[in-house]
């Protein structure tokens, strides 16, 4: 059975379609990058897994439920978490807070969000996190000071404190530097095939999608046009034209798409 | 972090401690005054846990005119006179009100919070002004009440009002501090800056703030119901928006920092008011508008960050 399975996924803006008829099936432990450019529906994809957006149509089975229509907090108490392409951290709270908030809110019933935030048990886990995700150096300075790729390191670490099964990862790397690109996406992939983590992530960088995924869905007008390993997608000439923006690499099969 | 908790509960017993014995000291009119500045402490320590959710709410007399009224209620027609349980009765029956006006109050955020909150107020001031049945813009007496089956005199009963006033403010604090150590307490910081973040941490923002909304109602009609008591009078002035708004301008002069900020603001409120009524009983508002337009320039998070500076400073 597929931890995660989309059938005939279909949202619109006004006239504008997002996601047209988006099928698929994503196994326990994949590593999926998700490309495609701007508009092409990649973040209303995610939106929808985690309940920001319903779909107009179809379904989405996680592990043996039916989640369509789900809210954000009742997808997450399931086990899939995501990140933000802009980081969505505490800007007011420390580093430390921030990852302790996260890991205090586990399970978020009232007797344990009656518990203190501060105890031994809960500053060891966090502890842990901030090793694995290398912001030990940073954890007493408030979130809100961080340079922007540190920001988005505690923004995934935060969606990883649940230990979910499936994390989506919106754009880890957009706003980063080119020199620190590589870096974060290593630590973020190491720490989560540590936790055993299955991971979708959507990417701009090629060579990220091309080094960290074992499979990639190429989304184009809000459809998928491609869906293998990385080697054979990026090379796919459809692919290389309407997601890279490649001119002329196979202008027949490009129209025949629309 | 441990220590500075410790300090705070350790404080907070200190100053139940402190506030009675001097009880045994004070004059009539200073006892009063106490009990109005930590009547009125209640109130705020509650607008403290709306402030850092980042709400503000303009209403809060509602709960505070509600717990007045069901202390004079009680006594009028249940002949109920024990000060104790009229306190209990008076936070009951806000927190039942807060619990009922939250679910609509705590989807709001911003100005429609603050007017909302406001709205709700005004509705009761008109409610009992309209009504003959409560004295309409009168109000009416509340009965004398008794201590533990005791009946005082005026003034051992101020006394004893102050001595209940003091261990109920101590108690709240101790309690709303333990609040703000908790998940939940620190998750208001974190509604404040994302809500979609706690969402999707898992946790319902919805209930974060209902839950320290309601907890807010309660403190105010705790407040309420002891300053029935102390003045034996309610009317519909209770509820009136620039009570409301007296509220706010204490969680400003205060800050909200720490748990006892609003009481000490409270304290500094009621004595500067006190004075500035009595010295210069036209303009006395000027001078409390002078005063918050000093803090607000010059100590924008309140009385309590100069005891910041000050530790800060020392060590």
């Amino acid at each position: 059975m597929p931890l995660l399975q989309t059938i005939g996924l279909t949202r619109h803006f006004g006239s504008v379609v997002a996601a047209r008829n988006v099928s698929l099936r994503v196994a326990r432990d994949e590593v999926v990058g998700i490309i495609g450019a701007n508009g092409a529906g990649k973040t209303t994809f995610v939106n929808m897994v985690t309940g920001y957006l319903t779909p107009e149509r179809g379904h989405i089975r996680f592990a043996d439920r039916d989640i369509t229509g789900l809210r954000p907090r009742q997808i997450t108490r399931l086990g899939i978490c995501r990140s933000f392409q802009v980081p969505q951290v505490f800007p007011s709270a420390s580093v430390r807070d921030n990852l302790l908030i996260s890991l205090g809110v586990i399970p978020a019933t009232p007797r344990a969000l009656w518990r203190p935030l501060h105890r031994p048990a809960l500053q060891e886990a966090a502890e842990t996190l901030l090793q694995r995700y290398q912001l030990d150096g940073h954890r007493s300075q408030a979130a809100g000071l961080l340079p922007q790729g540190m920001r988005k390191l505690l923004d995934i670490a935060m969606a990883a404190a649940r230990k979910p099964r499936l994390l989506l990862l919106d754009e880890p790397t957009s706003g980063v530097s080119v020199a620190e690109k590589h870096d974060i996406m290593d630590i973020v992939m190491a720490a989560l095939r540590e936790e055993g983590v299955t991971v979708l992530f959507v990417e701009h960088d090629m060579d990220i999608v091309a080094r960290h995924a074992q499979r990639v869905l190429a989304f184009y007008d809000g459809g998928i046009i491609a869906d293998d390993a990385p080697g054979t997608v990026l090379q796919d000439p459809t692919v290389r034209e309407l997601v890279l923006g490649e001119p002329g690499a196979n202008g027949e099969q490009a129209d025949a798409e629309r | 972090m441990t220590d500075g908790h410790n300090h705070t509960n350790k404080g907070l017993l200190l100053a139940l401690v402190v506030l009675g014995l001097l009880g045994f000291v004070l004059p009539g009119w200073a006892a009063f005054l106490g009990i109005v500045a930590l009547s009125k402490g209640l109130v705020v320590l509650g607008l403290l846990l709306l402030w850092r959710l980042g709400l503000v709410s303009f209403g809060q007399a509602l709960y505070f005119g509600i717990g007045g009224y069901t202390v004079g209620l009680a006594g009028l027609w249940w002949g109920l006179h024990d000060a104790l349980a009229l306190t209990a009765l008076g936070t009951l029956a806000a927190t039942a009100i807060a619990a009922l006006l939250g679910l609509l109050i705590a989807r709001y955020r911003e100005i429609f919070f603050a007017m909302l909150s406001l709205a709700f107020s005004m509705i009761l001031y008109g409610l009992l002004v309209k009504s003959d049945l409560l004295g309409s813009s009168d109000g009416f007496g509340v009965p004398p009440v008794s201590f533990a089956g005791m009946a005082l005199s005026p003034a051992h009963g101020t006394l004893a009002l102050y001595a209940l006033a003091a261990v109920v403010a101590c108690g709240a604090a101790l309690l709303v501090h333990r609040l703000l150590r908790a998940t939940l307490g620190h998750l208001a910081g974190a509604v404040r800056d994302s809500e979609l973040r706690v969402e999707y941490l898992g946790v319902s923002v919805f209930q974060v703030i209902y839950a320290q909304y309601v907890a807010a109602g309660a403190l105010a009609g705790a407040g309420g119901a002891i300053t029935a008591m102390a003045v034996g009078h309610v009317d519909p002035a209770l509820v009136y928006w620039t009570v409301s708004g007296e509220f706010v301008f204490i969680t400003i002069l205060a800050g909200t920092g720490h748990v006892a900020a609003p009481f000490l603001g409270a304290l500094l409120f009621e004595v500067v008011r006190s004075f500035a009524m009595q010295y210069a009983p036209f303009t006395w508002q000027l001078i409390l508008g002078v005063v918050l337009l000093l803090l607000i320039l010059f100590l924008p998070n309140g009385l309590w960050s100069l005891a910041r500076r000050w530790r800060g400073g020392e060590a």
